[in-house]
């Protein structure tokens, strides 16, 4: 089975949402109200067919004339007189005034076609533009000739083997005023232009593309200096790679309180906090880490101009300029009531597929929040969220929550779509107010669930444990004063005890000298007995002695007796 | 391109006609054909009809403006005026050309004869 062929269209985004381009050698209707980019996109389908696919084109305008077509497209960057002299492009002025024109009997409009058939001959077109064929039905009065005429014409083109675009002006209930629809039924492009909270937002539907698959959304799209692109959002879905790298957040404490790594690469990460709580120093910490590995990051400011920015976080001893400098920082920055958040999302789009960036800020993402309903926020942010981890991109976004209300309630809900949410809270208590950060959820690693104070000093963010004690949750002067006066108590216990180790030890000397005092009064008793055991021993030797001596004299025969005998006979005597 | 020089008398009343057709179909034939007899009746003699046949010179469908076929241009006297179809309504081909104060002047000449 053959596929439909298809031409692309070279025109960013569109080629996406059609699945491949516009249906080749058919006509393309594209329908809409004044102003929604109808020429702009035929132009560029020809333009970008002549760059970049070297397919000549045929431009027949019923309404500008083709100077004026040449100016407009300038300003586009769009150079037709270049394209006209290298016979790439051909631009037909068909000039209708129906007030020159008188019409007596039959007629055909064979002259067109003999125009048409001229044009795309002489450069071997391969794409056509009609520019708004409706102008027939108000050159022309016989309807029932024109509209077999029109039929004709589409045959002619598809005879002619060329892809065409037909535009047509949107009707009161119809696509296009005159029914085009009925002769081109291939494929049509409904383009519109609605206003909401007086921000304009263009966005672009296929009606109907027969024998293809495409997106069936409304998809915005934006017309800037470089022509037009449509937010691609249609192949997005919940497939995107999970890394398992892990990125640092630029502050220690807190990749600690991430299981201790910090973010996962590629994932989304929200920073709540109402005014002041630091979300922005935050983000600044966390791109000046990753412009530090070399890594490119883009910030979207939506509140701060770029010099601001950088001077802002110099303060707290962030270099931001450097980066800058060195080409791995760039900053965006729009007032988010510019346009609507499609457009933004679109611009955002566009700036992260030219600077291909490894982080992107969007600061603050409530700003943009502001500019559409809810329902719309939550599609676009999703798209813009798959979109982002598609391509492995982390997104840090901060959010501006009110002061009053709960801020876990989530502006919008975007929460649900984010895979780590930090809250930046004061904490306000006895006069003063202090910043506390708790993570409220980070999908897939190991969390604390403590809540840490966050301060801000000239070297950057530092996160300090809160006091928790029996007197509450305590920060800032009152953690200072508790602390000190934790440590004034400590001191008192410490010196208590040094005063009783001291006592102690003095008792230990002094039972000591006890000791010494009772072992010399021992001593010198011992001393004493044995004195008098030995001058006891000298004695009774002495009298044995005496006793012998005094047996020689009686010259006793009697051996010298035994000590007993000696004393039997000293008792005897 | 097909010439039909009727000599005209007086250069000033000169009217040049141009009949764009494609091919010799039955309405550019038609259309020549009523063109020749509206000529003859009300300009009587003084006029030129050029007949274009765009599939011969395609080109010039885009210089002068053609869309419908046959479309007759009056070139001379200015301003350019233009006809389309094939001529079958007499009255409108004369309110088109601007024919009408030629006749009613030959109508008065007739009047005073």
């Amino acid at each position: 089975m053959q596929n439909l062929l298809k031409t692309p269209t070279g025109i960013k985004g569109l080629d996406e949402i059609t699945d491949g381009g516009l249906p080749q050698g058919r006509p393309t209707l594209i329908c809409g109200g004044t102003g929604c980019g109808k020429t702009l996109l035929a132009m560029e389908f020809l333009v970008r067919g002549a760059t970049q696919f070297n397919e000549p084109g045929v431009f027949m305008s019923f309404e500008e004339k083709s100077d004026e077509l040449t100016k407009n497209f300038a300003s586009l960057g769009f150079d037709l007189n270049e394209l006209i002299d290298q016979n790439l492009l051909t631009i037909d002025h068909v000039h209708l005034d129906p007030s020159e024109i008188e019409e007596t009997g039959e007629y055909d409009l064979e002259g067109l076609l003999i125009r048409l058939g001229f044009g795309i001959d002489s450069i071997d077109a391969k794409r056509v533009v009609l520019d708004t064929i409706e102008a027939l039905f108000s050159g022309f009065s016989n309807e029932a000739i024109l509209r077999a005429e029109l039929r004709r014409l589409f045959r002619f083109l598809k005879d002619k083997g060329v892809t065409a675009i037909i535009t047509g002006e949107q009707g009161e209930s119809t696509f296009t005023r005159y029914g085009l629809e009925e002769y081109v039924a291939d494929c049509v492009l409904f383009l519109n232009h609605t206003v909401y909270q007086q921000i304009a937002t263009r966005r672009m539907r296929i009606v109907k593309y027969r024998g293809s698959a495409h997106g069936t959304n409304e998809y915005p799209f934006l017309i800037d200096q470089q022509g037009f692109s449509v937010m691609p959002i249609s192949s997005l879905g919940l497939d995107h790679p999970a890394s398992n790298e892990r990125i640092p957040t630029g502050v220690t404490r807190l990749d600690t309180m991430l299981g201790g790594m910090g973010y996962f690469r590629g994932s989304s990460i929200l920073i709540s906090g109402t005014a002041g709580t630091g979300k922005s120093s935050l983000a600044a910490h966390f791109i000046n880490a990753a412009c530090a590995r070399g890594e490119r990051c883009l910030y979207f400011a939506f509140e701060e101009s770029q010099n601001q920015i950088i001077r802002n976080m110099h303060s707290i001893g962030i270099n931001l300029g450097q980066w800058v400098e060195q080409d791995l920082l760039q900053f965006q920055n729009a007032r988010a009531t510019l346009y609507g958040l499609e457009m933004h999302l679109v611009v955002m789009h566009n700036a992260i597929d030219q600077f291909n960036p490894n982080c992107v800020v969007i600061d603050p993402i409530s700003n943009l929040i502001a500019t559409a309903s809810e329902s719309e926020v939550k599609s676009m942010m999703s798209r813009m969220i798959d979109y982002l981890k598609m391509k492995q991109i982390t997104a840090l976004c901060t959010d501006l929550s009110l002061i009053s209300g709960n801020p876990e309630r989530g502006e919008i809900n975007i929460s649900s779509l984010m895979d780590t949410w930090l809250l930046l809270q004061i904490l306000e208590a006895r006069g003063e107010r202090n910043r506390g950060l708790y993570i409220l959820k980070s999908r897939g690693m190991a969390h604390s669930n403590q809540v840490r104070e966050f301060i801000l000093s000239d070297d950057g963010i530092q996160l300090r444990d809160v006091y928790i004690g029996l007197s509450g949750v305590l920060t800032g002067s009152s953690r200072d004063n508790q602390e000190a006066k934790d440590l004034a108590e400590a001191l008192d216990c410490q010196q208590q005890i040094e005063m009783r180790q001291r006592d102690i030890e003095r008792k230990k000397l002094a039972i000591e000298a006890q000791i010494l005092a009772l072992n010399t009064q021992f001593e010198a008793e011992k001393d004493d007995l044995i004195r008098l055991i030995s001058k006891e021993k000298q004695r009774s030797d002495t009298l044995l002695l005496d006793m012998i001596a005094m047996g020689k004299l009686k010259q006793a025969d009697a051996p010298p007796p035994s000590h007993l005998k000696n004393n039997e006979l000293g008792a005897s005597k | 391109m097909t010439l039909l020089d009727n000599s005209p008398a007086n250069p000033e009343d000169r009217w040049l006609l141009r009949l764009y057709v494609a091919g010799q179909t039955p309405k550019a034939l038609h259309a020549f054909a009523n063109l020749t007899k509206i000529c003859e009746e009300h300009l009587q003699g003084n006029y030129e009809i050029e007949v274009v046949d765009l599939l011969l010179n395609p080109t010039l469908a885009k210089d002068d403006q053609i869309l419908a076929l046959p479309t007759l241009v009056r070139k001379l006297p200015e301003p350019i005026k233009k006809i389309i179809g094939d001529l079958s309504n007499t009255e409108r081909v004369l309110v088109g050309l601007d024919i009408k104060p030629l006749r009613q002047k030959n109508q008065r000449e007739s009047d005073h004869d």
